[in-house]
């Protein structure tokens, strides 16, 4: 259990991190077209695919 | 071809045949004890949370909400960061048997079974829209695939979406009912959800790719089009005009992961290893992320295609394909909603007929006069009976809902019903596992008040919208009454209905939950179970468990009841692996304690749920009851307990720290005074030596007047030279002694090392000329210049240079001196070509008296103190002394003292 605690708690920064990234009114800020596609699509998809790569990397480097 | 009725109902045959397969093998390898559930699969089987919803529905919502769809699937990757939250609850579950969320509820506030009814009746409820959902998006499909190939879509006059209804009440009923387990734990089950998960990704990617690959010029083209129609262009853009109605739909979503029956069952029941949740954390917001990547492309794709002309997005994923001629791929993607379709509904009438049928049947037929009369009947199969009815009467309730309000609605609409039904969970759950204080009395108001304003704001609105009952309390509010609108509630308007129902149910919910909690005071077993939830991690054996129960049973009435539940053969397993594991050889003998009480509560709590397993133990077992006050001070004793037992335990580590730090000192100690006696031991030896021979022979020259001149003047030569290493002996080691308590006088100037090293050649150039040993010196002719003593570096120099010159051979003996400069520091080599010395000599010849050569048979040589006291003076210049030597190679003493640092 000791061993897990950082781990929840990275992962809850994550969190916390992650939810005023993914509404507004930070989600309104991206305007126009990112690399010829709209900019809330590529934003709200890159957000999360970021968050779930940081997600991944503390997950499962703390299981070493 | 491809799409005739018969192949389409041979290929689903064919495809839930395989999931049955998956399942059997699943449950086979997990009663040999070898599961086949991993991390992997763990995360994979969280998918379930993707439904005909997301296969269907999400691109009908895209196609008039935009990216609006996404928040369904940030909420849960959000929610699922807050690991603690989850494993938390898995922990408590664990030790507490909980099999379903009623169950958890009811447990946490006293194993109340009003707790557990009301919150089964909320979920059934609640969920009836969802399974509605399935249905229709099922039926749907089915009607586009027919349309398509003009087969008549109901042979026998029948209705298919009841057909399908009973298709998957059937399949529910031979997957999740077979057997009883006491941790209603369904392998297969887990196993075949995770290759069903696969499957529909698998079909969603394909057709995402034909339509924007396949149709368009890949995504960039299908916007670039999309951007040309202003209806479509709003699409594109995210609406900050409804920040709320996000953010409400991420909270519903993220509260939805855990609550919803099914989620629960899978997240937490079916959890076998607290681990494979970090897995999760990740890979399951992965696929969510993966199956959504296409579907605003889909949703545009199919406005595009299809403009002008009458659709229904819902189905785009179908008539794409089709218009295309794609008959393989659209029934990939039939096989893959039909996929999502069966997998919701298998683990939710799974998770809801556990609940029914603990928490609905059970407390009813134990108070009923027919089960007393049938006292000594086994009951396990009527509770598998139960379990199968409710399953066919939830999905019964699906269909009639689906008849009801089903046409009125888009897929995504109806399924947010049940979410913000599930969301009125939250309070209790969350202030069970984190708040003491919430009460039973709190509970039930909150769940109470939480669910009457869903059902005026959401449930009946959506019966109204169909023209199923009137519409007048939506339209002009309650007997009239605006402020009793049921979408503008007290006049709050401009929100959604999602939103406006999921503010007014858990503004009621919260409020009252903790209102009436504060104001409510909780009952003994009650302050028991919440003391357990919100520490489960300090509580986590038995111990306490045990201690707070008081009073008498009987092993055989015990057993009987277990028999009843859980039928005759499992429950002989289950009582002799408890007996093994109380190191006893047969259950009969084991006393009907405390903790034997505890372990038949517990197998119970498995098989019937919480609630309704105290009841039965009850009546077969005169507990004593204890007082609220009582109970806290168990539970506060043996938290205290335990608090004086670790603070002892960190007392005795510290003693035992201490003490072996003592040890090593005393040690320590004993060692100095071992090398102090040592000491004193060899300098008396060494002064012994010459006097013994100065008196021998002055007694000689005393008593003997008539010695010849000769003899004389060699004894008296003798006598002078003892004298002389008399008093350079005590001069060492007076001089050692300075040195070592550090009362030495130093004279530190800069003093020039070749200069040092040239006089003390010369000052022994005649020693080395008497012993016909050659001395060569590699020397730069100016400096290099150090901050030192000048004596004291010649006493080194001179040192080293007279132990060279001591064990060269003579005549052909060599010594070398060399002086340069290495990285900061004057290095000085001595370098002779003498016998050598052994890695374990070159270490001890810098102890005190310890001396080169064989000391046993030849004459000492010198004092055995030269070498240390040069160390020690080097060492205190900053510099090092040390030799490189091996056995008949000749040794290398090198010093090294450090340059004076460049002025700034």
């Amino acid at each position: 259990m000791t061993r897990m605690r950082p781990l929840r708690q990275r992962l809850a920064m994550l969190g916390l991190f992650g939810l005023p990234l993914l509404t507004f009114p930070l989600l309104g800020l991206p305007a126009g077209d990112w690399f010829g596609l709209p900019a809330g699509y590529v934003y709200l998809f890159g957000v999360w695919a970021g968050l779930i790569a940081l997600a991944a990397r503390v997950a499962e480097r703390q299981g070493k | 071809m491809l799409l005739s009725g018969w192949f389409i109902a041979l290929l689903s045959a064919g495809y839930l045949g395989l999931l049955f397969a998956v399942a059997r093998f699943g449950d086979a390898r997990a009663d040999a004890g070898r599961s086949i559930i991993s991390a992997n699969v763990y995360a994979l089987s969280l998918a379930v949370y993707c439904t005909s919803w997301t296969f269907y529905g999400s691109v009908g919502r895209a196609s008039s909400g935009g990216l609006s769809f996404l928040t369904i699937y940030l909420g849960p990757t959000l929610m699922l960061l807050f690991t603690g939250v989850i494993l938390k609850m898995i922990r408590i579950s664990k030790v507490h048997r909980i099999t379903s969320i009623a169950d958890f509820v009811a447990s946490r506030y006293g194993k109340s079974q009003l707790l557990a009814g009301l919150v089964t009746v909320i979920a059934v409820v609640g969920i009836v829209p969802y399974i509605a959902l399935q249905l229709k998006a099922v039926a749907a499909s089915l009607e586009v695939l027919f349309r398509q190939s003009g087969v008549a879509v109901l042979p026998w006059g029948l209705d298919s979406t009841f057909l399908i209804a009973v298709v998957l009440a059937l399949f529910s009923i031979l997957f999740g009912t077979r057997h009883l387990d006491a941790t209603e734990r369904h392998e297969g089950m887990v196993a075949a959800v995770a290759v069903e998960s696969a499957v529909k990704l698998v079909a969603f990617l394909a057709v995402g790719l034909f339509v924007t690959y396949g149709m368009y010029g890949g995504l960039s083209d299908l916007f670039r089009q999309a951007a040309g129609h202003p209806d479509l262009l709003r699409l594109l853009q995210v609406d900050g005009s409804r920040a709320g109605n996000w953010a409400a739909l991420i909270l519903v979503s993220g509260l939805a992961i855990v609550f919803l029956p099914r989620q629960f069952q899978i997240i937490v029941v079916e959890n076998v290893d607290e681990a494979h949740v970090k897995r999760a954390v990740w890979l399951f917001p992965l696929y969510l992320l993966l199956i959504n990547l296409f579907v605003l492309p889909l949703a545009l794709g199919g406005l595009l295609h299809f403009q002008g002309q009458a659709f229904n997005a819902d189905t785009f994923v179908l008539t794409l394909p089709l218009a295309h001629g794609a008959e393989a791929l659209a029934l990939l993607v039939f096989i893959g909603g039909l996929s999502a379709a069966t997998g919701m509904v298998i683990v939710e009438t799974i998770a809801l007929s556990t609940m029914v049928c603990n928490d609905l049947v059970m407390p009813w037929l134990l108070r009923s006069t027919w089960l007393q009369a049938e006292k000594r009947q086994d009951l396990s199969g009527l509770l598998l009976g139960i379990r199968r009815a409710a399953i066919a009467l939830i999905l019964l309730l699906g269909y009639v809902y689906f008849r009801v309000a089903g046409e009125a609605y888009a897929l995504v609409g109806i399924g947010l019903i049940s979410f913000a039904a599930v969301a009125q969970f939250a309070p209790a759950m969350f202030g069970g596992m984190y708040w003491k204080q919430g009460t039973h009395s709190g509970a039930v108001a909150g769940l109470l008040g939480g669910f009457a304003v869903w059902l005026y704001t959401l449930l009946l609105p959506s019966f109204a919208r169909s023209g199923w009952i009137g519409d007048g309390f939506v339209a002009q509010g309650l007997f009239g009454i605006a402020g009793l609108k049921a979408q503008a509630l007290f006049g709050l308007a401009g929100l959604d209905e999602i939103s406006h129902c999921l503010f007014w149910s858990l503004f009621a919910n919260i409020g009252l939950y903790v209102a009436v909690s504060l104001n409510s005071r909780p009952d003994a077993v009650e302050a028991g179970q919440a003391e357990r939830f919100v520490d489960v991690y300090r509580y986590g054996g038995r111990e306490s468990e045990t201690r707070l129960w008081r009073g008498t049973a009987s092993v055989d009435a015990l057993f009987g009841l277990l028999e009843r539940f859980l039928g005759p053969a499992r429950s002989q397993q289950q009582l002799a692996a408890y007996a093994a594991t109380r190191g006893a050889a047969d259950w009969r003998t084991l006393p009907a304690d405390a903790e034997l009480v505890h372990f038949a509560e517990a197998e119970l709590a498995g098989a019937i749920g919480s609630a309704s397993a105290r009841v039965m133990v009850a009546s077969v077992a005169q507990e004593e009851t204890l007082g609220l006050e009582e109970v806290l001070d168990i539970l506060d004793e043996a938290t205290q307990v335990r608090a004086y037992s670790r603070e002892l335990e960190i007392k005795s580590q510290e003693l035992e720290a201490a003490t072996t730090e003592l040890r090593a000192v005393n040690e320590r100690l004993r060692e100095l005074d071992r090398m102090k006696d040592d000491f004193i031991s060899t300098v008396t030896h060494e002064l012994r030596t010459p006097l013994t021979s100065i008196r021998a022979l002055s007694e000689m020259l005393h008593e003997d007047p008539k010695l010849e001149l000769g003899e004389r003047t060699r004894f008296l030569g003798i006598i002078v030279a003892e004298t002389e290493r008399l008093t350079r002996l005590i001069n060492q080691i007076l001089d050692m002694a300075k040195l070592e308590s550090g009362r030495a006088e130093w004279t530190t100037g800069l003093v020039d090392i070749g200069d040092v090293v040239r006089e003390s050649m010369a000052s022994l150039e005649q020693l080395f000329r008497d012993k016909g040993v050659r001395l060569d010196s590699e020397l730069p002719t100016q400096g290099p210049q150090v901050l030192a003593d000048r004596d004291r570096l010649m006493q080194v120099m001179i040192n080293l240079l007279s132990n060279a010159v001591k064990f060269v051979p003579g005549r052909d003996g060599r010594v070398r001196v060399r002086v340069g400069v290495d990285g900061g520091m004057v290095r000085v080599e001595v370098i002779d070509n003498g016998p050598g010395l052994t890695a374990g000599e070159s270490v001890v010849i810098f102890e005190k008296f310890r001396q080169g050569g064989n000391t046993l048979t030849a004459k000492p040589q010198g004092t055995g103190l030269g070498l240390p006291i040069s160390r020690q003076i080097v060492e205190y210049f900053g510099g090092n002394l040390w030799v490189e030597s091996r056995p008949g190679e000749g040794a290398n003493f090198i010093f090294t003292v450090p340059l004076p640092a460049p002025e700034a």
